[in-house]
């Protein structure tokens, strides 16, 4: 379908009646209507507010599609503005989230957009015009309607997890309500507390919606949902204010890598899985909403708890101290405004824990989060009363703080554990391993001042994203853990009812044993009974959960699938080769900390400002480079997962994956938009991508490497990438790597080059003890190798190239040899200098010594005349039939028979084939000039030693 | 009766031999090479069963068995069951695929991959890089099954442009990808540096080499191996017989002689088997007309069955052929005026000490040795000696110094002799009726 939205048209914008009302803050004038009449024709358009509209965008024939939420022009009238609630089309989903959804999708489906990284005020001047948005329910089959006007709503969609979606979000033409009483603050309409509202709605806290939440915690969990994350948005700005503590935490990350990658990897896990911080973000935001609407929570609050069994004993411990935390901060008037204050609160709120802690928390600024948290919910816990004496030990400040309802501490879940099914019982295991190792990994840092142990929750964050590369599925339990109550009560329900249908899929496992881990804070049996009384909330989730099947969006080619499974190493020595193999991706880099932190601070910068640049990496082969990077890009896809950073795009092109440099253009398209474009249509598409403004749009991390292969003759590839990040509404971040470090110098013209700019980076070889290193923690404690042995090979391979790879090549093969020898009664099983000696052999000695001495007897002789006829000319060049002359002479000398000259140049040819000789092409017979490849004295030495 | 009889042995030895000689069958062991042959089997297993990616390259001189060790190394691989289910194989050959675009294709089709997306493959090259790599990209370590990927005559795969090829294959195997065996076989023991630096950073530096030395022994020792009759030859009788022949011939000095030579010459043994597939050929030929008869030189005690040997003769005659020089044979059909004219560019070449020359002079020369004859037999016109040039020129016999020279008049063209004096002379003494004064004239040391 093609929409009119060429420049030609001009259209007329003009407000249909007179404002509505009058914004004295912002000057502003209000609007019901706007009407647009196209030059030339008669026909006017009106648009409503609440009515569905097109918005013109990048793509000519698809258009964006918003909802108009309130219309507006500043002052004197001349700027029209539009706050609209935006609607994601298919295309607009990245490829792979597309995945998520399980069912092809409707060419003609929309999504509601619950993202935040969009603006959603826009100029009216680029409405198109109205269109037809219905809503269908999720089961509802898309009607087989001609009319291409017509768009379909089922699910909304929050850049992350598609969810199902309330009609009456998307209800079309719902009529405006203009309520002139309400202070015409930006999103005065209810639909602006829906979770769209963002931009100027977080500026300004969205005004109470008495209705959306009693929806929400009346058992709708959908809208539940939704309300939440609206508040987590404000939170989050709240948050990305301070982002001068994220970067200075990304700086520190770097070094608690390296103290992690020193600790056993069970340690890491254990930190992984006590990791509070999913949890506390969402708390944090629930607590602003809360304290916004103070009187609607503490309504719903108590509907939550009347609606609870009273027979569950936690309950009545924790309904009191629940109000009292409500009125705590309510109290304190500029509790919002502190987000270090809220990061601690919200703990115990998550958990409806004692208020005291709660209080105590914010009135005390920071302290030991995790620790604390635990004790508070055991304050809330009748059963038990026995310390557990290690913590204690550990952080004496927290026995301090919370003394007074220690005394009543329960030893932590370990009983509520033994009660429960079998099933559950690998996760108490894992929570019972994990609370000894919980203290020792935290108790350090939390007699360090406040900053120290923010950034350590930070670090342990960053830890948990290397460890569990989430893939597409744990999204959307992850967005559970963001809703508090709703992930109380789905894993509850999930361990009462679902354990016999629980995939033994290893994901699940996982996530499972995470919320063991950050939910023993309250006891389980606190939660079961509650959510038996409220099986109903339990199934919209069921939607969400990883068992949806994932049906790839288009037939994609693949190695078909092994018929038998691949097997597994068998002894340490197997073992070791698969972890030295160059393709298995390291837990960590060790030796790179330093450029890490300088990429990840120059891409997290520009991904939090929204800017754009260029960043220059270069270094010899088998440096790391690509795998800084990637691993930066991990990192920051993580942070950006659990909201800490604006979601950004990560694409990646590589100059030699690709035939023509101007290929570039078209998969850079083809990975932003999965459109497909000759190379010139792509690069206007994305000339016009990266240089207009468009509302909704992310920052686009770009990774382009071997950059030296997008050389042409006039440079305009290399020009263009580096000419978009500069553009001011791109949002592009280019990550270059070539190998050279005086490319842009060498090979780029003055335009390019001053475009790249200056931030490089230059990734040095290896030295042996970054190699040694390197091995040292891909073994990661498999004990395999004699010490001197790999010295031995770090210092040769220091010596040669530096190149990690060829430093694990051998190692491979080391252990190979080793495996053959060990049949032998000397072997120790490790691999030795003896067998690292012989690699080095293998590998790097030339073999044209040997091959000399292979030669047949004629090939010899023609080596030697070859010699002779060289010293006799004093060159090093000699014509064939010169040779030929020696080489009959040195025939008879050795009692030959004399060959044919068809003979001679055969024996020459063969020469030349394994390039002992260097020939001239052999069409020119005789004539050929015959040069030699190695040295004389090399086949002299060779002969010699016959 | 009895020729009948022989008729039937006398194809299936035929057959038996000709599988060795002309379709290189493997043999059942390698010899000389066992280390390698673990080493490689080694490699390829774990690939296909532990699903590491790994490459290899297989150096060694033309004729010294790489081919061979690979395909004896699949054999064996094959034998496994779990090989066998999951390993698919890639061939491709520098000679055929000579740049990317159809190596792609090549691949493409090899892995069936093109039935995946209908027409995709049939897209341009770009394309088909992109969708071969995303499906390399799809697989991973222990779901997705192995490929081999074969690259004969490595060094040629290397003159591609960008060796994009080269380097996608090997960063596939150095990255958690679908799991890839890259094994280069070549002749160039200089390989490695015609790799690109980062593409010889992504290769393993692995390297076997096939450099055999084997002795005068073990050659003749070959030679008798692929002459003799397996022992699961139906007529036990007539195998006996022919495999005695063999002893004997191989113990025949002048046999032993003209083996010597070869093995001088070359160790390669695909010369070999050409050799001797000549008088191996020759046989059954000669068989009907001469099974009864005693004129069969060597052996006619049992005119029956004997005749059917090889004879010495046969060799020396088959050896020969393949010594001989192709120039010289060539000189043989000259007509007497070109046979002078080359001879009269070999006193130039000697004069001038292997300087270029022209028709003109060609033509001094050889005035001048009819002024000294003072015979009239050999005057020829100007345009019939400039025939006579031409096909000299036609026979790439002489060749011009620069081939842009078509300005020039054709008889003040430089060009130079492709032909050794040796070769002249050899030819000179066994032209049929050569004229006596013109040998005198080639052998006297003065124009």
């Amino acid at each position: 379908m093609k929409y009119s939205s060429r420049l030609r048209v001009r259209r007329v914008y003009r407000w249909c009646e007179e404002p509505l009302s009058f914004n004295r803050k912002l000057k502003t004038h209000e609007y019901r209507s706007l009407a647009i009449s196209v030059e030339g024709l008669p026909r006017t358009t009106v648009i409503k507010t609440g009515q569905h509209i097109l918005i013109e965008g990048d793509d000519e024939d698809n258009p964006y599609v918003a909802k108009v939420v309130k219309l507006f022009s500043d002052e004197s009238g001349t700027q029209k503005k539009a706050v609209v609630q935006w609607f994601a089309r298919v295309s607009e989903v990245p490829l792979s989230k597309l995945k998520l959804l399980g069912r092809e999708p409707h060419p003609q489906e929309i999504f509601y957009y619950e993202g935040r990284s969009c603006d959603d005020e826009v100029n009216a001047e680029s409405i198109l015009r109205p269109v037809q948005v219905k809503h269908l329910d999720g089961a509802a089959p898309f009607p087989d309607s001609v009319d291409k006007d017509t768009l379909y709503v089922k699910l909304s969609w929050d850049s992350k997890t598609f969810r199902a979606v309330d009609s009456a979000l998307v209800e079309q033409d719902r009529p405006p309500c203009p309520k002139p009483s309400l202070p015409p603050s930006p999103p005065c309409s209810p639909l602006a507390a829906a979770p769209g509202s963002r931009g100027p709605s977080r500026r300004a806290l969205p005004t109470p919606d008495l209705a959306v939440l009693r929806r929400a915690l009346s058992g709708e969990v959908r809208r539940g949902r939704a309300t939440m994350s609206a508040g987590k948005a404000g939170a989050a700005e709240a948050e990305s204010l301070h982002s001068a503590t994220k970067l200075s935490a990304s700086k520190c990350l770097s070094a608690k890598r390296r103290d992690a990658s020193a600790r056993t990897p069970g340690v890491r896990k254990k930190l992984e899985l006590s990791g509070p911080d999913n949890k506390s973000m969402i708390c944090d935001d629930v607590l602003s909403q809360l304290l916004d609407d103070e009187l609607e929570s503490e309504v719903t609050f108590a509907q939550r708890m009347s609606s609870s069994p009273p027979q569950a004993t936690p309950l009545t411990h924790s309904l009191t101290p629940l109000r009292k935390a409500h009125r705590a901060p309510a109290a304190e008037g500029a509790f919002p405004l502190k987000p270090a204050a809220i990061v601690l609160s919200k703990s115990s709120l998550s958990e409806m824990s004692p208020p005291s802690a709660a209080r105590d928390d914010s009135s005390r600024e920071l302290l030991d989060k995790s620790p604390q948290r635990g004790d508070v919910t055991e304050a809330g816990l009748p059963n038990g009363s026995v310390k557990t004496p290690r913590r204690r030990n550990g952080t004496p400040r927290r026995n301090y703080l919370t003394s007074g309802q220690k005394a009543t501490t329960p030893s932590r879940k370990k009983e509520p554990k033994t009660l429960k099914e079998p099933a559950l019982g690998v996760l108490a295991e894992v929570d019972n391993e994990n609370s000894p190792m919980l203290p020792v990994a935290t108790t350090p840092r939390s007699s360090k001042r406040k900053s120290a142990q923010l950034v350590s929750s930070r670090i342990r964050k960053q830890l948990n994203l290397l460890e569990n590369q989430q893939d597409l599925n744990s999204d959307g339990e992850d967005e559970d853990e963001f809703v508090p109550s709703k992930k109380e009560l789905q894993s509850s329900s999930e361990d009462d009812e679902d354990e016999a249908a629980l995939e033994s899929d290893e994901e699940v496992v996982l996530k499972k044993g995470r919320h063991a881990a950050s939910g023993p804070r309250t006891p389980r049996s606190k939660q079961k009974t509650r959510s038996s009384t409220r099986t109903p909330r339990k199934t919209p989730n069921k939607k969400i959960t990883p068992g949806t099947p994932r049906t790839p969006h288009r037939a994609t080619p693949s190695i078909p699938s092994r018929s038998l499974p691949a097997r597994q190493p068998a002894n340490v020595l197997e073992e070791a080769r698969t972890r030295l193999h160059v393709s298995s991706v390291p837990e960590s880099l060790p030796c790179r900390e330093q450029e890490f932190q300088d990429i990840y601070s120059f891409v997290e910068s520009k991904i939090v400002d929204g800017t754009g640049g260029c960043m220059y990496i270069s270094g010899v082969p088998g440096t790391g480079k690509t795998a800084t990077v990637h691993e930066v890009m991990r990192c920051l896809q993580h942070a950006a997962d659990v909201d800490e950073i604006p979601p950004f795009h990560f694409i990646e092109i590589n100059g030699m994956k690709m035939t023509d440099p101007h290929q570039a253009y078209v998969q850079i398209l083809q990975k932003l938009t999965g459109q497909k474009a000759t190379a010139d249509h792509a690069a206007a598409l994305l000339e016009k991508r990266f240089s207009n403004p468009a509302p909704r749009k992310e920052t686009t991390v770009l990774l382009v490497d071997e950059l030296d292969l997008l050389w042409t003759r006039k440079q305009n590839v290399m020009y263009n990438l580096f000419d978009w990040p500069t553009r001011r509404h791109a949002r592009l971040v280019v990550l270059t790597i070539a190998n050279t470090m005086d490319l842009p110098e060498r090979i780029m013209i003055n335009r390019v080059a001053s475009r790249l700019g200056l931030t490089r980076m230059s990734f040095q070889p290896y030295s042996f003890k970054q190699l040694q290193q390197i091995i040292m923690s891909r073994l990661n404690k498999v004990k395999a190798f004699e010490e001197d042995a790999l010295q031995l090979v770090s210092r040769k391979v220091a010596a040669l190239s530096g190149d990690a790879r060829r430093c694990l090549d051998i190692c491979r093969r080391a252990t190979e040899i080793c495996e053959h020898s060990a049949a032998k009664p000397s072997a120790t099983g490790l691999v030795g200098m003896s067998h690292v000696m012989e690699v080095l052999n293998e590998m790097f000695s030339s073999s044209y010594i040997t091959a000399i001495k292979c030669a047949s007897v004629q090939e010899q002789l023609f080596l030697r005349a070859v010699i002779a006829e060289f010293r006799r000319l004093g060159l090093e060049e000699a014509t064939f039939q010169q040779v030929f002359v020696q080489h009959q002479a040195l025939c008879r000398v050795e009692g030959l028979q004399p060959i044919s000259v068809s003979e001679g140049l055969a024996v020459c040819q063969r020469l030349g084939a394994c390039r002992l000789l260097l020939l001239e092409p052999s069409r020119l017979g005789v004539l050929q000039r015959v040069r030699l490849n190695v040295s004389q004295d090399d086949v002299l030495f060779a002969l010699k030693a016959d | 009766m009895i020729i009948c009889i022989i008729g039937f042995i006398d194809v299936q030895v035929q057959d038996i031999l000709r599988e060795r000689f002309c379709r290189q069958q493997l043999p059942d062991r390698l010899e000389g090479v066992e280390a390698q042959h673990k080493h490689l089997l080694e490699l390829l297993k774990r690939t296909a069963v532990h699903g590491e990616s790994n490459s290899v390259l297989i150096v060694g001189p033309r004729g010294a068995g790489k081919t061979m060790l690979l395909k004896c190394v699949l054999r064996d691989l094959l034998e496994e069951k779990e090989a066998q289910k999951n390993l698919l194989q890639v061939h491709l050959n520098g000679l055929l695929q000579t740049d990317d675009r159809i190596a792609l294709k090549e691949i493409t089709r090899q892995l069936h991959l093109e039935n995946v997306v209908g027409d995709k493959v049939f897209g341009s090259f770009a394309e088909n890089l992109a969708f071969l790599l995303e499906a390399l990209k799809k697989g991973d370590r222990s779901s997705s099954r192995p490929v081999l990927f074969v690259l004969d005559e490595f060094d040629l795969f290397a003159h591609h442009k960008n060796q994009t090829l080269l380097y996608n294959l090997f960063d596939v195997s150095q990255s958690a990808q679908a799991p890839v065996a890259v094994v280069g076989i070549t002749c160039r023991l200089d390989v490695l540096e015609l790799l690109e630096k980062r593409v010889k950073s992504r290769f393993s530096h692995r390297q076997i080499h096939l450099l055999s030395n084997p002795t005068f022994p073990q050659y003749l020792e070959r030679v008798r191996t692929q002459l003799s009759l397996p022992d699961r030859f139906p007529d036990q009788e007539f195998c006996q017989d022919w495999n005695d022949g063999v002893e004997t011939l191989c113990e025949d000095k002048s046999v032993q002689d003209v083996l010597q030579k070869h093995f001088n010459s070359s160790k390669d043994f695909h010369l070999l088997s050409s050799f001797i597939l000549s008088p191996a050929s020759l046989f059954p030929l000669i068989y009907p007309f001469f099974s009864t008869s005693s004129s069969i030189s060597s052996s006619s005690s049992s005119p029956g069955v004997t005749p059917l040997l090889l004879l010495p003769a046969d060799l020396l005659e088959a050896s020969r052929l393949c010594f001989t020089d192709s120039k010289a044979n060539m000189l043989h059909g000259l007509s007497i005026l070109e046979l002078c004219l080359i001879i009269a560019m070999k006193h130039l070449n000697d004069v001038y000490e292997g300087e270029p020359f022209n028709l003109q002079m060609v033509h001094n020369e050889f005035k001048k040795f009819l002024q000294r004859k003072s015979n009239s037999m050999y005057n020829f016109e100007q345009p019939v000696i400039m025939k006579a040039f031409e096909h000299l020129q036609q026979l790439e016999l002489i060749r011009p110094v620069d081939s842009t020279a078509a300005k020039t008049q054709r008889e003040y063209q430089l060009m130079r002799l492709m032909l050794d004096h040796s070769q002249i002379m050899e030819a000179l003494q066994k032209y049929p009726q050569c004229p006596t004064d013109v040998k005198q004239w080639a052998m006297s040391a003065f124009g």
